[in-house]
């Protein structure tokens, strides 16, 4: 029985179409609203190519061009013979010359080399006498990769020298006439030939500061930056849009607040709340990954306190431009992928091409791993990571200025 | 001192605002005296949030002036700020703050110390009889009591000119008595009130208001004023076919609008219409004519609605006769 304010009942099939007609409408409508979100379009295009081209330039496990110092202790023609050699193998870019070992230390520490080659005073002596000189390459084995890349080199450069040189060299006496073998007649020896005797030269690599190469010990304290930088950033990235997005925007610019006290009193909470966060990462990976604390934690902070306020004001930036909470998501993404890939978090910055170099130097967390690593794991004092701290300074005072500036009072 | 002797809270001249091609406000002519309520009546789209904005020094106008407080705007917006208090159509409270904490901050960002914030606070709660609610939670208020904690808000610091943008839209009548009872009560106490509504009953209230219509004031002045034209264009009937009868009425060319009021109809008179009473007897007759029967007519008093409409019947009649 049914009335006139019964509503009917209705069979399967047209069920199912009516479910269909409502997935239709609900797909029609997410669409237009995507469409109509330029900024999400764009976003759409640019993530995934952005994301590709870093992966194509940043992953790079084949480390080159390794900045290294030199202490060339013996200073004759063989030892220029043998560093140029070092050189061209295109491992190591000799860009120090240190006068002691103290220095290439302190080089080692604030990170400005990966490596330091040592060459013994009495090189060209015990060469001729074929009694094997010993060249030490001190690695800086917090970064792993590159340790590695160090020691195969540098043992690989040990064997081959050894085997090329060997024929030129036993025997020989000074003054004396060579033997005048060309390198390439090695091969005419035997490794059981009488002439092949001791090895002239071996390379020991001595690596520092991780000597155990542990992955944890090397990504904990990057982690500690590479966790800073997205919520950091997240947090102010939404704080500005929230306000806009809620409709309290208007009322909060009708009142006497100026802008830069907005943007002050919109970053000082995060401060805090990025400290407690830098103990807990930091607290955690002594905890469980064993991973030491060399250095000062107040040096710590002395770098962590302006890595945060760069951030902060980076979410400011964003939340200036953004129109929607969800594109000021988008756009920190934005600036995370490189900052993540180019930094030197991930894969070894010296290994990467000039440019993503370029890019690397203009990002914080590039500069913050530097004094992280450097304090934590090296126990450099901050004073010699100066210019890492200098640099994010920097760039939290553009990134301010401009959150700043483009902080309208007015609703245009 | 009369009001009209002292310099005027906002005087604004020849104000224009663009959106693009969209003219919001209009060159507009407007002046507000000290501690009057004063309206601003309009549909929607007429520019009210606009005007209100652009005396908040929130937007700047295309042209024209706007001086509020003696404060030249925009450029003196931030002068100005201290001194006015900002009502927006939309809840623009911290929605995750009590009630207690947003007049806490709102006090405190208008620059009242630590202890003038906790003295303050404590009277507003209490002039607003918000004490019951002061720990609850802003966005977890029903409309009426958002509405009153937001003008709390907006009064905390004891402005000399509160913009109240359509404080009252969606509210229960109960809530906008009281609502208009506290305005009374802030303008009694020296305050100037300028203030948006939709509500004939609330712009009766006014002292002064201005009908806005494309951005431009088509009208303004006191309620009575701006009734007093109407006097004797206003006719009631009663008649057992209340729908036909509207449809009769259209073709009549004295009738300019008819209203349906239950089962009464309010008609408003054209320009040329002869006065009520003689009005009245014609339209019995040509109701009669059309087979309506116990037709009953009368003189009535004009109210703000038919000011509204009288004027924007003169427009289309205008716009008419300039496209023929």
């Amino acid at each position: 029985m049914s009335g006139a304010g019964v509503v009917p009942a209705i069979g399967p099939a047209a069920r199912a179409r009516l479910a269909l007609r409502r997935v239709g409408a609900m797909t029609h409508k997410e669409l237009r609203q995507l469409v109509r979100d330029r900024p999400s379009l764009g976003f759409i295009v640019g993530i995934p190519s952005l994301q590709l081209v870093l992966f194509g330039y940043a992953i790079n496990m084949d480390v080159r061009q390794i900045p290294t110092a030199v202490l060339d202790r013996a200073d004759s023609a063989w030892s220029r013979k043998l560093l140029s050699e070092l050189e061209a193998t295109q491992t190591f870019d000799l860009v120090h010359r240190v006068r002691s070992e103290a220095e290439a230390i302190r080089l080692l520490e604030s990170s400005e080399i990966g490596a330091a080659v040592i060459v013994p005073p009495d090189l060209d002596r015990r060469l001729l006498r074929g009694r094997g000189a010993e060249i030490s390459i001190l690695a800086d084995a917090s970064n792993p990769t590159v340790a590695s890349a160090v020691i195969l080199a540098g043992q690989g450069f040990g064997r081959d020298w050894t085997s090329r040189m060997q024929p030129h060299l036993v025997g020989a006496v000074p003054g004396a006439p060579s033997l005048h073998l060309a390198p390439d007649d090695r091969h005419s020896f035997s490794p059981e030939s009488d002439l092949v005797r001791a090895e002239p030269i071996r390379v020991a690599v001595l690596p520092f500061y991780n000597p155990e190469r542990r992955t944890a010990v090397f990504i904990v304290p990057g982690l500690v930056g590479v966790i800073l930088t997205m919520t950091m950033m997240l947090m102010t990235a939404l704080a500005v849009v929230r306000e806009r997005e809620r409709g309290t925007f208007e009322y909060l610019i009708a009142t006497p607040v100026s802008r830069s006290e907005v943007m002050v009193g919109k970053i000082l909470p995060y401060l805090v709340v990025g400290h407690v966060q830098v103990a807990l990462v930091l607290g955690l990976g002594w905890a469980i990954f064993d991973v030491p604390i060399h250095g000062s934690l107040i040096d710590l902070g002395f770098g962590a306190l302006p890595f945060l306020a760069a951030m902060l004001s980076m979410g400011l930036v964003i939340s200036s431009l953004a129109r929607s909470q969800f594109q000021a998501t988008q756009m920190s993404f934005f600036f995370f992928l490189p900052s993540m890939l180019l930094s030197g978090f991930m894969f070894p910055f010296d290994a990467m091409p000039r440019p993503a170099q370029w890019i690397g130097e203009a990002l914080p967390l590039t500069h913050f791993l530097r004094i992280a690593r450097g304090v934590l794991l090296k126990g450099a004092p901050i004073r010699s990571l100066e210019s890492e701290v200098l640099a994010i300074v920097a760039f939290m005072a553009v990134a301010l200025a401009i959150a700043v500036t483009t902080f309208r009072k007015r609703l245009e | 001192m009369s009001r009209s002797d002292e310099p005027p809270i906002i005087a604004a001249t020849g104000l224009t605002r663009r959106f693009g091609e969209r003219l919001a406000v209009d060159d507009l002519d407007l002046v507000v005296r000290p501690r009057e309520i004063f309206g601003c009546l309009g549909p929607n789209g007429s520019g009210k949030t606009t005007l209100m904005r652009i005396l908040m020094g929130l937007l700047a106008p295309s042209e024209g002036h706007a001086t509020v407080l003696g404060c030249e705007l925009p450029r003196e917006a931030e002068r100005l700020r201290p001194s006015v208090g900002y009502m927006t159509q939309r809840f623009s409270l911290y929605e995750d703050l009590t009630v207690r904490e947003n007049l806490g901050f709102a006090s405190q960002v208008f620059g009242l110390s630590r202890a003038e914030t906790r003295e303050r606070v404590t009277e507003t709660l209490e002039e607003f009889a918000l004490d019951g609610y002061a720990g609850a939670r802003a966005g977890d208020l029903s409309g009426g009591w958002q509405q009153r904690v937001a003008l709390a808000a907006a009064t905390i610091h004891r402005p000399r000119l509160l913009v109240l943008d359509e404080p009252t839209a969606g509210l229960d009548p109960q809530s906008r008595r009281e609502f208009w009872e506290k305005l009374f009560a802030l303008a009694h106490a020296g305050a100037t009130i300028f203030v948006s509504t939709h509500y004939m009953d609330e712009a009766v209230r006014c002292h002064r208001l201005c009908l806005l219509r494309d951005g431009r004031v088509a009208a303004i002045g006191t309620p009575a004023e701006l009734c007093a034209p109407l006097d004797g264009r206003v006719v009631n009937l009663r008649v057992p076919e209340p729908e036909r009868a509207i449809a009769d009425l259209a073709s009549e060319p004295l009738v300019a609008s008819t209203t349906q009021l239950g089962d009464t109809l309010h008609v408003l008179l054209g320009p040329d219409a002869p006065p009520a009473v003689e009005a009245a007897s014609r339209i019995d007759r040509f109701l009669r004519d059309r087979g309506h029967h116990e037709v009953r007519a009368g003189e009535s008093e004009p109210n703000l609605e038919d000011a509204f409409v009288a004027l924007v019947v003169a427009e289309r009649r205008a716009a008419e006769e300039a496209t023929p």
